[in-house]
């Protein structure tokens, strides 16, 4: 029933025509037909447009033309991303309505690459949460037990990648939104370094931190996707001007001789069977011949209250636009402020607003130097840590969440209870460095546990490394 | 109002804010076409009209401009970036405008009007501008109590520089002279076509008076909707006027933005310091510093053209007049032809003169003259070969077309200096024919000196040159 194969194995059959794509994406499709309604992973399925888009795949291999790295391989976008005349909700009653007229670069890269979308994932409203219980469309069920949250707020790409609907996925992550559910989904998720992958289509949360990623089933999947989307992109002035780095030739170096860091702050307050799980990730690098040592990185400590003053205050900014004025809902009324009023009291959900309200008040006059300004001075020290940690070691190793996937409504009326499963993620985020996670064990709840894996801006090929390792070593 | 019995006493100071919109080809952060006038909302695209998930690029070309107007502003150019100035009004498609504050790209120079009056500027930063909006139905064109509004964002995203003087001007005039001064500047280093009447040029008049000779600023108001410098200077003297009145009633002045209201020549309040907007500004995360290096610089340094304080300099210094005399030449872009007409050894004054009188009047056509043919036309008048009359006639018929050879001009039209005696024959037939009018002369009434020049003007068909009329009249009056 569930579709087989990595997104590697199905683009070489596809492209030496062993396979047609039409057949993949049906494959996928019945998959989605089948349990979508029990998952939820989807605000919309792409099945005529997947099926047309396979279509031409198989006729351009019947050509003998090559479609690409990624040929026929059914991929799921996370709503957030510009789809030119595909809703774009960003799970957002918000946005209802409308359609952008421009895909975002990621979205082209792929389709450029071979890639069939087949749907638009759901999400944490504008992608704030960490459950995807946030949604205006309802909440995404975690395929492992669908009494869990897939995590968040890309719950929808990572629910769909561990449920068989697609191999691959897209998502964003501001303070952990692809590596928490990924690690909640047993899948892998990578966040790249800030600028490594355009943002030029992705609507934006908090823009100094957003950073799109893959979702794949294995490290070599997730590998090839960020070979793809990576890359400068002249539409983002934050994107690095220079080519995605290789990733793929240098999956199976090894870790021989590499000095790995276990971060100690990044231990404290996790669950046990969680801190058990990166205890024999540690010892598996070990066993594969990496120095495996226990590092402090104090300032991390202060990443989840430095992230919550500058996140919210981007978004405050960001989400300004959303005004009924031009797209998506309007509530009438007599004047234009009260239109201002009921369209935005109407279309954002409760988190939205607690997020626009915290990050105005950061950026209040009078407030700007002790909450927003306070904050990014605390970034500078996590970065500061993060570069003497990175003086020592090549990759920082911790867990991606504090638990695995919890159950629906244990967290949803507690904010603060919510903010802290992004606790091990957002320093990453902070810093701009490359972090990913990698399914490895599970916890005695029987679901899966991920394990974080960090580098240095950049980093990324020393960071897959370590990922394949720890992947090597579960099999 | 009514008139002030110590206007004397009272200094007005102002410091302006010019808000140019810079000529590129395209907008600040897209690729847009920056035009005037064009459809509504057809010079639009995700970028400029904030669509989610759009990202601005900095013009290069922009940076280039402001960093042009820096230089002629002799500021410094320095590392820069942009921030987000959060406010909801429907004309910002993002509800936040991207400008440079904190860290603006010009700042710390200085601006020298054509008397030599140095005006402080105190920054000139990169901005986007707004779209534009039109309300339907309701009161006063205001957007609480229309019917509907409409909006056109063409104008989104367009690129600004607002340049700000420090408060160093102290009258109307000076106003006036500032932004004609800076109009020149920008068109000068193609920052700016300068047309206030499409709004390229904005002004923005910080006004505030206080006790001659004392030290400290009064309490300040912003004024509004200044599209001319017309509307700038009566502005500035109502405010002025009307503070001083305040003052001396004694009541205080309140910080707040006014507008002008050109109809009714007075300004109203729009909204207190107390309702100023909190305009949250953060640094804009979409965007990188903007660094420009030595040599992008130098570059820029390298290929300004010469300023119009510069050409008033070396035409005043060539002419040996002050350099505000030639204010209008540089301005009309003729003080080129009279440097060259005066280097090919015409008389400087005389060179002025028609310059700015007979070849400014059909300016359209001074491509015509070149400088030996306009240097020959005034050394003809100076040694009076024609008369000052007959030098203008024969200007207007070289701009007209008519050849780039006084001689031959003056030649076809059979002008030629009368001589001494045929002159003074008909100035004596003209006192003859108006014996009254002689009386007046002869008892020092200088008011029908005109009177006699314009008679004898007519009787010689205007060959005559008016200055040797006069001096045979007094000649005659002193018998």
């Amino acid at each position: 029933m569930t579709p087989t194969g990595s997104a590697i194995a199905i683009a070489g059959a596809v492209r030496r025509g062993e396979r047609s794509a039409r057949e993949v994406v049906d494959e996928h499709l019945a998959a989605v037909e089948a349990r979508e309604d029990e998952i939820h992973a989807f605000n919309l399925v792409l099945a005529d447009e997947a099926r047309a888009a396979a279509d031409e795949i198989d006729r351009r291999v019947a050509a003998g033309e090559d479609p690409g790295p990624l040929a026929g391989v059914p991929i799921a976008l996370k709503d957030n991303l510009c789809t030119r005349g595909v809703p774009t909700t960003c799970s957002s009653k918000i946005l209802e309505g409308w359609r952008p007229p421009y895909d975002a670069t990621v979205v082209q890269r792929v389709a450029a690459a071979g890639a069939i979308a087949v749907g638009k994932t759901n999400l944490d409203e504008f992608a704030m949460g960490s459950s995807t219980e946030n949604s205006a469309f309802g909440p995404t069920r975690n395929p492992h037990d669908t009494s869990r949250v897939p995590g968040g707020s890309s719950g929808g790409s990572a629910a769909a990648v561990a449920a068989g609907f697609a191999p691959l996925a897209l998502g964003s992550d501001t303070g952990g939104s692809i590596r928490q559910p990924a690690a909640l989904c047993g899948v892998v998720g990578v966040k790249p370094t800030y600028g490594a992958v355009s943002r030029y289509g992705l609507i934006a949360f908090a823009s100094s931190l957003d950073q799109i990623g893959p979702f794949a089933h294995d490290v070599a999947d997730a590998a090839l996707l960020l070979e793809v989307i990576g890359g400068h992109d002249a539409m983002d002035s934050t994107s690095i001007p220079q080519p995605a780095p290789s990733l793929s030739a240098v999956l199976d170096d090894g870790v021989d001789g590499l000095r790995v860091g276990v971060v100690r702050e990044l231990l404290e307050g996790v669950d046990a069977d969680v801190a058990a799980s990166v205890q024999r990730a540690a010892e598996a690098l070990a066993a594969a011949g990496a120095k495996v040592e226990e590092v402090s990185v104090p300032a991390t400590i202060y990443g989840l209250s430095a992230y919550y003053l500058i996140a919210p205050a981007e978004c405050s900014s960001n989400l300004a636009r959303y005004d009924g004025v031009r797209y998506g809902l309007r509530v009438d009324a007599d004047d234009i402020t009260e239109m201002y009023t009921a369209t935005r009291a109407a279309g954002f959900g409760p988190e939205v607003k607690r997020r626009i309200m915290l990050g105005t008040y950061a950026l209040s006059a009078g407030y700007y130097d002790a909450y927003y300004g306070k904050a990014q001075r605390v970034r500078t020290l996590i970065i500061n840590d993060f570069a003497a940690a990175y003086e020592r070691f090549d990759a920082l190793l911790s867990p991606t969440s504090p638990t695995t996937a919890f159950a629906f409504g244990a967290k949803a009326d507690n904010p603060l209870a919510m903010y802290l499963s992004d606790v091990c993620t957002i320093p990453s985020n902070l810093a701009g460095h490359p972090a990913m996670t990698v399914p490895f064990g599970a916890g005695d709840d029987g679901l899966p546990i991920g394990v974080q894996v960090m580098a240095d801006a950049l980093g990324e090929p020393v960071m897959f490394r370590v990922a394949k390792a720890l992947e090597e070593a579960v099999k | 109002m009514s008139e002030l019995v110590h206007a004397d006493e009272w200094e007005t100071v102002v410091g302006l804010e010019v808000h140019c919109e810079l000529k590129t080809e395209s907008k600040l952060f897209c690729g847009c076409r920056n035009a005037f006038g064009d459809e509504p909302n057809t010079n639009v695209c995700p970028v400029c009209l904030g669509l989610p998930g759009s990202l601005p690029v900095l013009n290069r070309h922009v940076v280039e401009l402001a960093m042009r107007v820096g230089r002629a502003l002799h500021c410094r150019v320095e590392r820069s970036i942009f921030h987000r100035k959060n406010y909801f009004y429907p004309d910002m498609p993002k509800d936040y405008q991207i400008s440079q504050y904190d860290e603006p790209i010009d700042v710390e120079g200085h601006l020298e009007l054509p008397d030599g009056y140095r005006v402080g500027i105190v920054r000139a930063h990169i901005e986007e501008d707004t779209g534009k909006t039109a309300h339907i139905g309701g009161s006063g064109g205001r957007i609480h109590g229309a019917d509907h509004s409409l909006v056109d964002y063409n104008r989104a995203g367009v690129p600004l520089l607002e340049i700000v003087s420090e408060p160093d001007i102290r009258t109307a005039d000076q106003a006036k002279a500032y932004v004609s001064e800076l109009r020149a500047i920008l068109v000068a280093t193609g920052a700016s076509d300068g047309k206030m009447e499409e709004g390229s040029l904005r002004v923005d008049a910080n006004v505030s008076v206080r006790p001659s000779h004392r030290a400290t600023f009064g309490t300040r108001c912003e004024i509004k909707n200044l599209n001319s410098l017309r509307s700038l200077a009566r502005a500035i003297e109502y405010e002025a006027r009307r503070q001083i009145e305040l003052l001396e009633a004694g009541e205080s002045i309140v910080q707040e933005t006014r507008h002008w209201n050109e109809s009714e020549g007075r300004t109203s309040s729009m909204r207190s310091k107390e309702e100023a907007f909190d305009y949250r500004y953060f640094p804009e995360p979409d965007l990188v510093p903007v660094a420009p290096d030595e040599a992008w610089q130098a570059t820029v340094a390298a290929s300004l053209p010469v300023l119009p304080a510069e050409r008033r300099a070396r035409l005043a210094d060539a002419a040996g007049v002050a350099p505000a005399e030639v204010a209008l030449l540089v301005e009309l872009d003729l003080d080129q032809l009279v440097l060259d007409s005066v280097a090919l050894g015409a008389d400087p004054r005389v060179s002025i003169n028609r310059a700015q009188n007979e070849v400014a009047a059909d300016i359209g056509n001074a491509g015509r003259l070149t400088p030996s043919s306009f240097a020959a036309l005034v050394a003809m008048e100076t040694a009076g070969k024609i008369t000052a009359t007959q030098a203008k006639q024969v200007l207007a018929a070289m701009l007209g077309g008519e050849g780039d050879d006084p001689a031959a001009i003056v030649a076809a039209r059979g002008f030629e200096a009368m001589d001494e005696s045929t002159l003074a024959a008909s100035v004596d037939e003209v006192i003859a024919a108006n014996p009254d009018q002689w009386q007046r002369f002869v008892g020092g009434d200088q008011k029908v000196t005109g009177f006699f020049v314009g008679q004898v003007m007519k009787r010689t068909q205007g060959k005559a040159d008016g200055k040797a009329v006069t001096r045979l009249l007094q000649e005659r009056a002193r018998r």
